[in-house]
């Protein structure tokens, strides 16, 4: 099964929307809560930072048996220094989205915590490419 | 004691934004933060969420970590399209004029009880 969302950048009206129905299509299908959680939560981070550092952009999700698959596209300035951004505390957020309750430099990290794999490419000044992966494989 | 939203909101004397129906949904713990990223990986199903931020991301967190509610502490405002959305999306907002602290104390009485 696959889907696609289209994130755009509108002051974050519809921010976090992909994720949220993705969670319900999720729940549908019967996947194991725990893991739903961490879809909910890695591709909830990647999703907003599409709208908050990007100007948005795209999601393909991929939903096999044993694994999810979610890649997430935005045309945005890119991350200059991708070990950088991964780290804990790191964000260039400006005061006006700190204001908002974004800028902890958690997001990246909650990704990486909540996936089995996760793999940024950037290229500054042509964009960001985020692919995300969760095993759902039953034990 | 097992506490539902709606003990919740009588004993913490809530004031209800939202329209959602909430009376037998359980609440479990009590989550206090205002980071979202922080809120997203730490806040757990059923949890009650104390925060100051108001503006429409709340309720897509709230959505996906299952939080039972929303309240905004000491009467922070809560924008118009916050609670439509919240309404949409099955998610309960209140507000109270008490600090996340007093919330808290509040709530660790009547878990005593
Ligand atoms: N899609 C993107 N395009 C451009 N820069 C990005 C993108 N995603 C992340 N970044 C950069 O990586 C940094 C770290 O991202 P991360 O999600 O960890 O933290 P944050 O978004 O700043 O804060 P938080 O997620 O806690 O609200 C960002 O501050 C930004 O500089
Ligand atoms: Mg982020």
């Amino acid at each position: 099964m696959t889907l696609h969302y289209d994130v755009i950048e509108d002051d974050f009206i519809s921010a976090g929307e992909a994720s949220s129905d993705l969670k319900k299509v999720l729940k549908q299908l019967g996947i194991a809560p725990d893991i739903i959680r961490k879809i909910a939560i890695s591709m909830y981070e990647a999703e907003i930072n599409m709208v908050i550092h990007a100007n948005g952009g795209t999601i393909d999700v991929e939903i096999k048996p044993d694994k999810i698959y979610i890649c997430l596209k935005d045309t945005g300035p890119g991350i200059p220094d991708i070990d950088l951004a991964m780290q804990e505390g790191f964000s260039t957020a400006t005061d006006k989205i700190r204001d908002l309750g974004f800028g902890a430099g958690m997001g990246i990290p909650n990704m990486k915590k909540n996936s089995d794999f996760l793999k940024i490419t950037s290229e500054v000044g042509v964009g960001t490419t985020v692919e995300i992966e969760v095993d759902c494989a039953k034990e | 004691m097992k506490i539902t939203v709606k003990d919740l909101q009588e004993k913490l004397v809530l004031k209800a934004l939202t329209e959602t129906p909430y009376a037998q949904t359980e609440v479990n713990d009590m989550y206090i933060g205002d980071l979202l990223s922080w809120v997203m990986s730490r806040a757990k199903e059923g949890n009650v969420w104390v925060t100051i931020q108001g503006h429409i991301n709340i309720v897509a967190v709230a959505v996906l970590t299952g939080v039972s509610c929303i309240i905004a502490a000491e009467g922070a405002p809560v924008d118009a399209d916050t609670i439509s959305k919240a309404n949409s999306e099955g998610i309960v907002i209140f507000t109270s004029k008490l600090t996340s602290f007093q919330l808290a104390r509040r709530f660790a009485e009547i878990s005593a009880e």
